[in-house]
């Protein structure tokens, strides 16, 4: 990454960023706490499945009936939902985190060849790729890679070699994005 | 009492969410730039914090099971779906390189301010909501390759603990590697 990616991109203050052994050990506390108290572990992609349904619902209650799998996740109340709270609960920490860290800003962070409207699309795009694949997988990087691979769990780890076998082929084409 | 206690209360759920969102910003995973480092070679923290958490949740649940403090057969483990798993990781991570970002660390992102995050956010939303409608004609295939609870020492034939060893064993190496890795790109960019 040149200078001016860094000084852009990632930010000036990347230094000031914890060690990833620690947080990573962090992380995999609140994993196993999560196993232990709740007996499940952690999870995104559930949670935007239930807000996805509910909002289908909202405009189109027929389709929801008609859809197992989004009639499944539109039931009971959205802030009843384990993952919704605990998403809730991630955003939250985030923003915590990064207050304490001096590390809040209103931006885009994004490569140093790349405009805000491009970034913001390629980003939706990304997103929305991501989603696909995610309801095939039954989960992301959380619910699968964390919380299954931990559980050794085989499809959470077809799951992991599937995402960075294609991350790093992707990137080899798209890494002008980011450089 | 052995654990799980299964507590479905949104007290746990709130708490669990805090930490897990807590560290991700810590090591810098809401910034984008920092987690495409990962497919550029440049910056391995996706590496490093995914497989450390990997190795300590792996390693408290397998000595806590084995000491009888925690029932593991009562954690739930998700299903296996080879197929469904497989592609659909690749089809993730296409998204996840273009993204910058995973569904978890764009909450973060959003969270600190940054536009592309929420943009992740929203596009992630679409993308289940899309594919979730498309469903019932995608359905042979999301259903395809099914095999319940699988765990990899059952697949391979070798008790749980070898399993975990190696898996201490894969993450040490890798992040040997990627420490190496980094030092050099960073050598070469200056």
């Amino acid at each position: 990454m040149s200078g001016a990616a860094r000084a852009r991109g990632a930010s000036a203050n990347v230094h000031a960023y914890a060690s990833p052994y620690a947080t990573g050990a962090g992380l995999g506390v609140v994993l196993l706490a999560s196993y232990i108290l709740a007996g499940r572990g952690i999870g995104a992609t559930g949670a935007f499945a239930v807000v996805a349904a509910k909002t289908i619902g909202t405009a189109l209650p027929d389709a929801v009936a008609a859809n197992a799998w989004l009639a499944e996740r539109a039931t009971g109340a959205i802030l009843g939902d384990w993952l919704v709270v605990e998403i809730i609960g991630v955003a939250f920490g985030g923003f915590l985190s990064a207050a304490l860290a001096g590390r809040l800003r209103l931006g885009v962070d994004r490569g140093p060849r790349l405009g805000i409207a491009s970034r913001l699309a390629i980003a939706a795009s990304g997103g929305a790729i991501m989603g696909f694949g995610a309801v095939f997988a039954r989960g992301c990087t959380s619910g699968q890679a964390l919380t299954g691979g931990a559980l050794l769990s085989t499809g959470s780890w077809l799951f992991v070699a599937g995402a960075f076998g294609a991350g790093y082929l992707t990137m080899f084409f798209a890494r002008r994005a980011w450089t | 009492m052995i654990a799980p206690f299964t507590d479905s209360s949104t007290l746990v759920a709130g708490i669990v969410g805090i930490g897990f969102g807590f560290a991700l910003e810590r090591a810098g995973l809401g910034s984008a730039p920092k987690l495409a480092g990962q497919f550029t070679l440049t910056d391995f923290t996706v590496f490093k914090v995914m497989f450390t958490a990997i190795v300590v949740a792996m390693l408290g649940a397998f000595w806590a099971s084995r000491l009888g403090l925690l029932d593991l057969a009562r954690v739930y483990v998700p299903e296996t779906f080879l197929a469904p798993q497989l592609i659909g990781g690749a089809v993730f991570g296409a998204g996840f390189a273009l993204a910058g970002l995973c569904p978890g660390t764009s909450c973060v992102s959003a969270a600190t301010g940054r536009g592309d995050g929420l943009a992740v956010v929203l596009g992630f939303l679409a993308g289940v909501a899309g594919t979730a409608s498309l469903l019932p004609i995608l359905q042979s295939f999301y259903l395809s390759t099914p095999r319940g609870t699988l765990l990899l020492p059952d697949v391979l034939g070798v008790p749980y603990g070898v399993v975990v060893l190696a898996v201490v064993l894969a993450a040490g190496a890798g992040f040997a590697i990627a420490e190496r890795i980094e030092a050099r790109m960073a050598r070469r960019t200056g």
